[in-house]
């Protein structure tokens, strides 16, 4: 699936929840699916520090396509960061860095992503575009046989 | 719902208080709100939005500098509110309450203007480890300036002040005294006449941070003895950016200015400033008029009331609380001490503040989740951040109630 298609998909998941709570219902059972990242990555390297609360993230590349995994302290925002690497995971870094992320705003989410909101969610967001820039630049280097 | 007490304070009617204010009156994602955040700030009373408006609509103009009709009753009014606060602290004149921008602001004013009068290098000042980062860093600030230290009076894991290391800490050294009459991370009422006492032995000032005292008790600063109290308008029902530094005329004359400008000024030439007179040396630049104004209009409202009826209502309210938090499952109280004022803070089991602030938001109901800008006391307890529901005079035991009914709620989906 692309990352348009992985977003249409959670946008129509969540379109059947009535109210606040079954969202959250299932966004803290998406938390529970979410990869989590290996122990020896939880440094602070890794970190995407919030005000309130903590994400780490990280990041292989598999056959020309990233894989994340991730943890948080918090559920919800560990729901939240699941539903991020729902559509991020398995893409190439060109996709990624070229994608427009609209389904949090789709879904009624969108306070997630203020500054002041100091979960760490826009930091992730960030991150995640800045991990497939980096690895799209590089693999460029690489086609052009320069060394990064 | 569990069921109300019938001990309710018979001068409070709470639904009458409540018709007062406006923003009760809303909804927040379908459902009535229970606003449980008022030691961050309170929501303004109906007399007070209409002060707002009439001083704007009426007599805006700038004070103490026209002979125009305006600015003199823009000076009136501002100067009788000054007058009416001088009246809710007691204190002996109007010229011993400074206008501020809020509790920060006094204290930061004290802090700059007491380290650069009275501070030598090798000075202390004593601050407490429950204060406010507000109470805690312009002393840094200025303790680097002036080669001084900060020390820190500790506290038990009851959240309580440990007096007997406070005494040990008393010395000769230590120039002022600077601590927090009400913890807002953790309720606790400190005992700040001791405090007051054992530093007046040895001839040391004392500043109260009442940021999260005047709302909820009693405060006359004759009776205290306290030489310097500052709080904020928006945290007793008035406007943001307004709020109050009391200061004993002795030392306010003593101390040198804090900011230079306007209205702080007797005479200036290019060679020497002659300053202006209590209360106006410290009051540099057009101040917040309409919010001093607003502020009188939010103290009027509460003397009204009374504050001896608001501080028995929101005892019950806090015990009743504290009753029902101890139904609740794998719930801690984060400070428990003997004397608490306005708020509660807690954790359950290992649920992440933040999650349980979320879930509680969606089911309307509005606390504040966090270190709540007091993160050496976070630290002390070894937490991120605590859960905490505060008070004011328009909350009700159904308020709690359904505090009490979402925690449950939430908690039982983060399990
Ligand atoms: C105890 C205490 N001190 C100081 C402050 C700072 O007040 P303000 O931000 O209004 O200046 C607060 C506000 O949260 C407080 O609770």
């Amino acid at each position: 699936m692309t990352i348009k298609e992985k977003q249409d998909e959670l946008i129509s998941d969540f379109s059947f929840m009535e109210n606040w709570m079954d969202k959250y219902e299932h966004i803290i059972q998406l938390g529970k699916e979410l990869p989590l990242i290996d122990e020896k990555y939880k440094t602070p390297d890794h970190l995407i520090k919030g005000c309130q609360s903590q994400v780490w993230l990280h990041t292989d590349m598999q056959d020309g396509k990233l894989i994340f995994t991730a943890d948080s302290d918090a559920v919800i925002t560990k729901g939240l960061v699941s539903l991020m690497i729902t559509v991020f995971s398995g893409q190439t870094p060109k996709d990624i860095a070229a994608a427009e992320i609209y389904f949090i705003d789709a879904i009624g989410l969108s306070n997630h992503l203020s500054p002041t909101r100091s979960n760490g969610l826009l930091s992730m967001l960030k991150q995640i575009k800045l991990y497939a820039i980096a690895y799209e630049a590089k693999s460029q280097s690489q086609k052009n046989g320069t060394e990064l | 719902m569990q069921h109300v007490p019938d001990t309710t304070v018979p001068a409070i009617d709470v639904e009458k208080i409540r018709k007062d204010f406006p923003l009760l009156q809303e909804k927040v994602y379908g459902q009535p709100l229970v606003y449980l955040d008022n030691a961050a700030t309170t929501q303004k009373p109906q007399v007070v939005l209409d002060t707002l408006i009439e001083y704007y609509t009426r007599i805006n103009s700038n004070v103490h500098r026209g002979v125009h009709h305006l600015s003199q009753e823009a000076t009136n009014a501002y100067e009788n509110s000054r007058k009416t606060i001088a009246g809710f602290l007691n204190a002996r004149k109007p010229e011993e309450i400074i206008f501020t921008k809020g509790t920060t602001d006094g204290i930061n004013l004290i802090a700059y203007a007491f380290g650069r009068g009275e501070i030598k290098p090798g000075d202390v000042v004593l601050a407490s480890a429950m204060e406010h980062h507000s109470n805690i860093v312009p002393w840094q600030m200025m303790c680097e300036d002036r080669g001084a230290t900060l020390q820190i009076i500790p506290m038990d894991d009851k959240g309580e002040l440990m007096m007997d290391q406070f005494s040990a800490l008393l010395t000769d050294k230590v120039k002022i005294v600077a601590v927090t009459y009400v913890s807002n991370a953790l309720g606790t009422v400190n005992p700040v006449r001791d405090i007051i006492a054992q530093a007046h032995a040895r001839n040391i000032p004392v500043l109260l941070d009442a940021a999260q005292a005047v709302q909820h008790m009693p405060v006359d600063v004759q009776e205290l003895d306290v030489d310097f109290l500052v709080f904020s308008g928006h945290k007793i029902y008035g406007p943001t950016g307004s709020g109050v530094l009391y200061g004993k005329e002795e030392w306010l004359d003593r101390l040198p200015p804090y900011q230079g400008g306007g209205d702080m000024i007797k005479t200036v030439t290019f060679a020497k400033t002659i300053y202006n007179v209590l209360p106006y040396k410290f009051e540099a630049g057009t101040p917040d008029i309409s919010g001093a104004i607003g502020l009188e209009a939010a103290i009027k409202y509460v003397q009204q009331i009374g504050v001896e009826n608001i501080q028995a209502w929101e005892e019950q309210l806090v015990e009743y609380a504290m009753q029902q938090f101890q139904q609740i499952d794998g719930l801690r109280f984060i400070g428990n001490p003997r004397n608490r004022s306005g708020a509660i803070s807690f954790l359950i089991q290992d649920i992440h503040p933040y999650d349980l602030g979320e879930l509680l938001d969606k089911q309307g109901i509005a606390i504040r989740t966090g270190h709540h800008c007091a993160e050496p006391v976070m630290d002390f307890f070894c937490i991120p951040g605590t859960v905490r529901a505060s008070f004011a005079v328009y909350t009700t035991f159904e308020d709690i109630d359904r505090l009490v009914a979402g925690i449950k709620k939430a908690a039982a989906m983060l399990r």
